[in-house]
């Protein structure tokens, strides 16, 4: 019996290993990966941005126009977030199982969610640059897009798990449907909402680079001109910059999440 | 959630507004007091709300005909989803961009596991002293605040851009998630077992690979797969903007330089089909973990 357990264990561990060499191996052929030239690529990466990707004095020059673009950058993640957490609220409160209207409501919003969540950032970028161009708000209607699906999910699960008790006490009291949400829902679930609400300011911080990239707005768009220009000391310090911003707002969101919880 | 006892020294801030009245035998019961959590929670709400006003009323919006271009993002819409169709890219093309997309996502989160796998060791509070936790911790929080795309395209000076920068680049906030939520994993086993096996003499790699790792195994593959999932998200997003190969490059191609809407569609159906598949396998895994790192 002893054995077996054994044999079992060690033959699991071969066929996961093994499993997992065929699929490497898989990968590795099907995208053209250059193992070697990946790692070797780490040093020389490391090397070189040692010797040029850090900033200098005339990149300090462009300090204030990098400060401005990152600012709008910021506004435009909270922004954008805000807006996409009140329309997940009312998509929540139709999706969750104890405040839904009926369980059809919750399998639609559900849905609609999942597809939300599921459309890549790039799809809405590109989309919306087609007819906004290139504007602010093509960044931040591709961001609330981005949020909305996340956020709505998030939130249900929130409400399902906050809210079962105090709703069926205030029902039992005879609340209108209502009193419930505003009484017993928000107050109960705001610590966890407001929580994933800060998640996704930090988390659209960072996609802002990426789609700012994509439509030519903000930060990405500082970072792509310096990039493309080749002036990689500037480069740099849009990247020390949003570092610094990603941190600060991550430490102010961890602290609020620690008085607030 | 719901703290039913207040601290007694909080009693005497009473705030009438938020207050409430009972009225029984002995009067007026004090008025539920403001406690330093639902003001913090209030002042959030409100900071929050004058930045996102702020943010809204200074966005130029002279730039652009707002009701024109949502009515033209709501056609192109329809377009996208109505009527998918391909042109350039063949179904069966389509497909094999988006295995090689997976691909991508696979080496990333393989190379990303392994390395999280002996900093999520190093970063474990049962497991190693707190000086190297701090470290490790400090290093991943700098790893996370630099955005994919940017590790990406710094790499791409060195490598070209291409698979290989596009893995690596990536792998860098694999590690970051995964290290966190390896360390967690491993943190959950009983400081008891550990103390066990070191008075039996067990040194701290065979700690490590009799109890630790086969408590953890678990929720080491869960966590590697939910990795999986942001991971393929991820490489659909570098192949359009840092050039890595696969199906997010043809959807920036379709979408920025053919301006052909009905294969944006196609493809974004594609996408979308495999993310969902992938999003379903997550969501029943997420069951056998219990916590949930950011």
């Amino acid at each position: 019996m002893q054995a077996d357990i054994f044999t079992r264990r060690r033959n699991g561990g071969l066929l996961f290993f093994t499993l997992l060499t065929v699929l490497t191996t898989g990968s590795i052929v099907i995208t053209r990966y250059d193992v070697l030239k990946g790692f070797t690529s780490i040093f020389r990466a490391f090397a070189w941005g040692a010797a040029n990707f850090y900033p200098d004095a005339g990149a300090m020059t462009k300090l204030p126009d990098i400060l401005l673009k990152l600012k709008e950058t910021v506004l435009m993640s909270v922004a954008s977030t805000t807006v996409a957490a009140i329309f997940a609220m009312f998509l929540a409160l139709a999706g969750s199982s104890t405040t839904g209207l009926c369980s059809l409501s919750g399998i639609i919003t559900r849905g609609v969610a999942s597809i939300f969540r599921n459309i890549p950032l790039v799809a809405w970028a590109m989309v919306l640059m087609l007819a906004f161009s290139q504007s602010e708000l093509t960044g931040y209607l591709a961001l609330f897009f981005g949020s909305l699906g996340f956020l709505t999910r998030a939130f249900i699960e929130t409400i399902d798990e906050v809210s079962n008790k105090p709703v069926e006490a205030l029902q039992a009291t005879g609340a209108s449907y209502f009193q419930v949400v505003f009484q017993a829902v928000l107050p109960a679930g705001m610590p966890q909402l407001s929580s994933w609400l800060l998640f996704m300011v930090d988390t659209n911080i960072r996609d802002a680079t990426l789609v700012g990239l994509l439509t030519g707005t903000g930060i990405g768009f500082s970072f792509d001109l310096y990039y493309k220009s080749m002036n990689f000391h500037a480069a740099s310090l849009v990247v020390i910059l949003i570092v610094i911003t990603v941190i600060v707002v991550e430490m102010i969101s961890n602290y609020v999440r620690r008085v607030i919880m | 959630m719901i703290k039913f006892e207040e601290p007694i020294d909080i009693w005497g801030q009473i705030s009438p507004e938020h207050g409430y009245t009972v009225h029984g035998a002995a009067g007026a019961l004090p008025f539920k007091p403001l406690n330093r959590q639902a003001l913090a929670m209030r002042i959030f709400l409100l900071v929050i709300s004058l930045l996102t006003i702020y943010a809204l009323l200074t966005i130029d919006y002279r730039s652009v005909d707002v009701a024109k271009a949502a009515a033209d993002t709501l056609n192109n819409l329809k377009i996208i989803f109505l009527q998918p169709d391909t042109h350039r890219l063949s179904l069966r093309d389509a497909f094999y961009e988006v295995v090689i997309t997976m691909g991508l996502a696979f080496l990333t989160t393989l190379f990303g596991g392994v390395i999280a796998f002996f900093l999520g060791l190093l970063g474990a509070r049962n497991l190693a002293p707190k000086q190297v936790t701090n470290i490790v911790k400090g290093f991943v929080a700098f790893i996370r605040a630099v955005p994919t795309i940017l590790w990406v395209l710094i790499f791409a000076v060195a490598a070209g851009l291409g698979s290989a920068a596009a893995v690596i680049g990536m792998t860098f906030h694999s590690v970051s998630y995964l290290t966190k939520a390896y360390a967690e994993s491993f943190e959950e086993l009983d400081r008891s077992v550990i103390e066990a096996l070191s008075a039996s003499g067990a040194n701290w790699w065979q700690i490590v690979f009799q109890a630790v790792i086969p408590s953890a195994a678990t929720s080491i593959l869960s966590w590697t797969f939910l990795r999986y999932e942001i991971n393929f998200a991820n490489a659909v997003a570098m192949g359009a903007a840092a050039g890595a190969a696969g199906i997010g490059f043809d959807l920036f191609m379709a979408g920025g330089y053919y301006f052909d809407l009905r294969e944006v569609g196609l493809i974004t159906y594609i996408i979308l089909a495999f993310a969902m598949a992938l999003e379903a396998v997550a969501t029943g895994l997420k069951g056998r973990i219990r916590q949930n790192p950011r």
